[in-house]
């Protein structure tokens, strides 16, 4: 059964959806059937190419409308906006950085 | 942002020596040192952050393109380079696939829109087949100059 749905979501990174979030965002994306698009004010990418997903440059506070129509499209859609909302999981990985930055002689 | 943004034209690569991932990491970052574009007292510092970088997941894209990068004190603006390796290189890419085209990236620590927008302007040409096969064939930087120049005469982007 097809299904077509759709929800906004605020990239909430500091950093922007820069390339370990696009690459997670891109990987999910591939786990399912639909179609998966991401709209920003002025372009639509296909949220399984990390490249196109790059292509936003998307910074933090840019609002986004997830698009996913296809077979699995409820589920789909919750998973990725699921990343959205877990904030990619960025807070451990961002602390690496930092200390990896600060660390270093 | 275009490729002339940021590219430092005097650390350009059309032909690395080294077959492994640190090794092209190191030899890129030695260029950017070369062309008077980071510290050489920072060359060490920067290779560590970028290869803990790796650590947390390839920036091999996919498209036998990959772009390694760090955020570093060192620079005050965002500078990077391009680099070409003939043979392709293994960097646990996430289509598997050896990586031939090269941009390293460091940019100032609080200035993360730049780093967004040379990833865009990377990504958006990379997205022409064209773009990517000229790139891989270049015999000398000079002729990756001109094909980024190029690129950055097509775009339409800001």
């Amino acid at each position: 059964m097809q299904q077509a749905v759709s929800r906004d979501v605020v990239v909430g990174l500091k950093q922007g959806l820069h390339a370990r979030p696009a690459d997670m965002l891109a990987r999910e994306a591939r786990k399912w059937q639909s179609r998966i698009e991401l709209v920003s004010k002025s372009q639509r990418v296909d949220g399984k190419s990390i490249l196109e997903v790059l292509t936003l440059a998307a910074e933090e506070g840019t609002r986004l409308v997830v698009e996913v129509a296809g077979p699995d499209a409820t589920e789909a859609l919750a998973a990725i906006v699921r990343l959205f909302d877990s904030n990619f999981h960025e807070n451990e990985e961002t602390a690496v950085d930092t200390a990896g930055r600060i660390t270093t002689p | 942002m275009k490729f002339s943004d940021f590219v430092a034209t005097g650390a350009i690569r059309s032909h690395v020596d080294s077959s492994t991932k640190e090794g092209v990491i190191r030899e890129m970052a030695t260029a950017l040192v070369e062309a008077g574009r980071i510290p050489a007292s920072d060359l060490e510092s920067i290779v560590k952050a970028i290869l803990k970088r790796e650590d947390l997941g390839t920036t091999g894209i996919g498209r036998g393109v990959a772009v390694p990068h760090t955020k570093h004190p060192s620079v005050d603006k965002l500078v990077g380079t391009v680099a070409v390796s003939q043979e392709g290189i293994d960097f646990d890419s996430l289509d598997g696939d050896p990586v031939h085209l090269f941009f390293l990236l460091v940019s100032p620590p609080d200035q993360p829109g730049q780093h967004l927008r040379a990833l865009e302007n990377i990504s958006r040409q990379l997205r022409d087949d064209a773009f990517c096969r000229e790139l891989k064939a270049a015999k000398a930087p000079a002729d990756i100059q001109h094909l980024l120049e190029a690129a950055d005469n097509h775009g339409m982007v800001s």
